[in-house]
């Protein structure tokens, strides 16, 4: 009986006594003597749906993120890194080059992207290079020069590639659709953290995506993400679902509003 | 004020589209003409995408065209036969235009495209407009008195078969040339987003020698048929009509319009038709411009629309 229950009794104590000095270790915070605690990230954004009203110029989004488990070395000498990607819905993109034919500009070559953002805002604790070799943010697909852009179908030459990508990139930018703000996530508190996002006034209905990753000296630790809904509201969505679902039904009510403008025109301004 | 145009996917200046609404409607009311071939390069160099530009303009035309129509019809200077054998050929030509839009949208032409018809059309038509009013007045000042040139009382379009009477029109003709030059216009009516009123007027009366003063009203009565087609083919395969745009447009449009009216009663005919075809060309100068200077990027974006 007795050496049956001393094997069971010391395994309990060695596992007391064991748990003990974890515990503590991880409250003072001593890096490197014990296996290091799994950083977790929680993100939370002002609303879940952005309205495009008539009047519609843009908005401000706000992203809000806490880092669970933040190991308080780390976070004292600037060891975390927070990156946070608003992605508007994927489409294919075409892009065109002109060339001058016979005295006039015409669209001459065509390079035709998988389904690529067509809205894109990033904010970042520092400039993304500076968190990440190039070579690993290409991998990730991570800011606005590495994201992928891969050409349907066609494989030109790489020169031709490299080209239609840069336009690609400069028109977004250009246009602001891709915006990049490099100074946008900033730490409110040790563990808290705060992302500022621009939507364009231009910017894209349907679900968007806000996605976090968390790097921990330029190691992606955790990362999370959250849709965000950018409806058309009231007038403008009913004229955008009648003109796509009801096209037939539409195109009568434009007519029938021209007919009654023009009509009412003429009773109105009858000399007689 | 800015107000968002739903089907454009763009914020604009309100008073921008009402004062060019009002403008061309003051135009078209002024010198008789429907306005389209004004509103659709308009609405491009506001930056408005041309899809919707051209479709929009379409729907414009129909309100624009009909307090005429219902004059002429009340005057009785409208031959509903003649109209209705001229919109056989429209409807036909705006539904090959509409076909021939989605295809040159696919292969990323159709800007050019627009831009060139345009560039065509409104540099002949404004330079033949422009040396006709410059002989009109030049004879005025002369005080000779302006005869019509008819020659010949026949040529090759009255030895076509298919011969049809029109009553209202006192003429004996062939079908032929009739569905045909209505087949022609209704591809304008919708690669263009014009009515189509200042080339078929010319060739109603010079190609098949109808008599002017039902010109007008059958023009318009087969304008207004051929756009009001055109706008529900456009709504229904290119989704590109913004009825937002297309209101505000409207509604000064008209209003403009009754202003142009007295304005145009005032000035002597060829004065107005110097003053039109300076107006006509001023646009399609414009255009031309766009296409011979170097662009600002040589490289366009189009989102959606498959795998191209």
């Amino acid at each position: 009986m007795r050496q049956f229950l001393l094997p069971l009794v010391r395994h309990l104590l060695m596992a007391g006594l064991l748990a003990m000095p974890v515990t503590t270790a991880e409250a003072q915070g001593l890096p490197g003597v014990l296996p290091p605690v799994k950083e977790g990230l929680e993100i939370g954004t002002s609303t879940t749906e952005i309205a495009i009203t008539s009047d519609f110029r843009g908005a401000d989004l706000t992203v809000f993120g806490a880092l669970n488990n933040a190991d308080e070395l780390f976070l004292a000498i600037g060891q975390y890194d927070v990156v946070v990607t608003l992605e508007g819905p994927r489409d294919y993109a075409t892009v065109r080059r002109k060339e001058r034919v016979f005295g006039i500009w015409m669209n001459t070559q065509s390079m035709t992207f998988e389904q690529t953002p067509e809205s894109y805002s990033i904010a970042s604790t520092k400039p993304l290079t500076d968190i990440q070799p190039v070579a690993q943010l290409n991998r990730l697909g991570l800011g606005i020069n590495h994201m992928t852009l891969s050409p349907t179908g066609y494989l030109g030459n790489a020169a031709q590639l490299t080209d239609f990508r840069e336009a690609y990139r400069r028109l977004k930018v250009g246009g602001g659709l891709y915006q990049n703000d490099t100074t946008g996530v900033r730490f409110v508190s040790s563990s808290l953290f705060r992302a500022s996002l621009r939507l364009p006034a231009n910017v894209p209905d349907g679900v968007h995506l806000v996605h976090a990753y968390l790097f921990k000296s330029g190691v992606l630790i955790a990362q999370k993400d959250l849709p965000l809904r950018v409806v058309k509201t009231g007038l403008e969505q009913a004229i955008t679902d009648a003109a796509h679902e009801k096209p037939l039904a539409y195109g009568l009510f434009c007519v029938m509003v021209a007919v009654v403008t023009g009509w009412g025109a003429s009773l109105l301004f009858r000399k007689d | 004020m800015t107000v968002y145009l739903p089907i454009a996917e763009l914020s604009v200046n309100i008073f921008i589209i009402l004062g060019m609404g009002a403008a061309v409607g003051f135009l078209s009311g002024m010198f008789g003409v429907g306005g389209g071939f004004l509103i659709t390069p308009l609405l491009i160099f506001y930056n408005i995408p041309p899809v919707v530009a051209v479709a929009t303009g379409a729907n414009q035309v129909v309100a624009s065209s009909i307090s005429g129509a219902i004059s002429h019809f009340r005057r009785g200077t409208l031959d509903v036969k003649l109209g209705s054998v001229l919109l056989i050929g429209g409807l036909a030509g705006a539904t090959v235009g509409v076909w021939i839009f989605s295809w040159l949208r696919r292969l990323g032409q159709l800007d050019l495209i627009i831009s060139l018809l345009y560039v065509v059309f409104l540099g002949t038509i404004g330079s033949l407009m422009l040396m006709e009013s410059l002989r009109a007045m030049r004879r005025a000042a002369k005080n000779q008195p302006v005869t019509l040139k008819r020659p010949g009382q026949h040529n090759w379009v009255h030895r076509l078969p298919l011969k049809m009477r029109f009553k209202k029109s006192k003429l004996y003709l062939s079908a032929i040339p009739v569905i045909g030059l209505g087949f022609g216009i209704g591809i304008l009516t919708s690669v263009m987003g014009v009515g189509g009123g200042f080339i078929m007027v010319p060739a109603m009366i010079y190609l098949l020698r109808i008599p002017t003063n039902v010109v007008v009203g059958t023009s318009l009565f087969q304008i207004i048929f051929v756009t009001a087609y055109t706008t529900i083919v456009q709504a229904a395969t290119n989704y590109s009509v913004d009825i937002v745009l297309a209101t505000i447009l409207m509604v000064a449009g008209v209003i403009g319009a009754q202003y142009g009216v007295r304005v145009g009663q005032k000035l002597r005919g060829e004065q107005l038709r110097a003053l039109l075809a300076l107006l006509v060309l001023a646009v399609g100068v414009r255009l031309a411009i766009d296409l011979i200077i170097t662009p600002a990027d040589l490289y366009s974006l189009q989102i959606g629309g498959g795998r191209g």
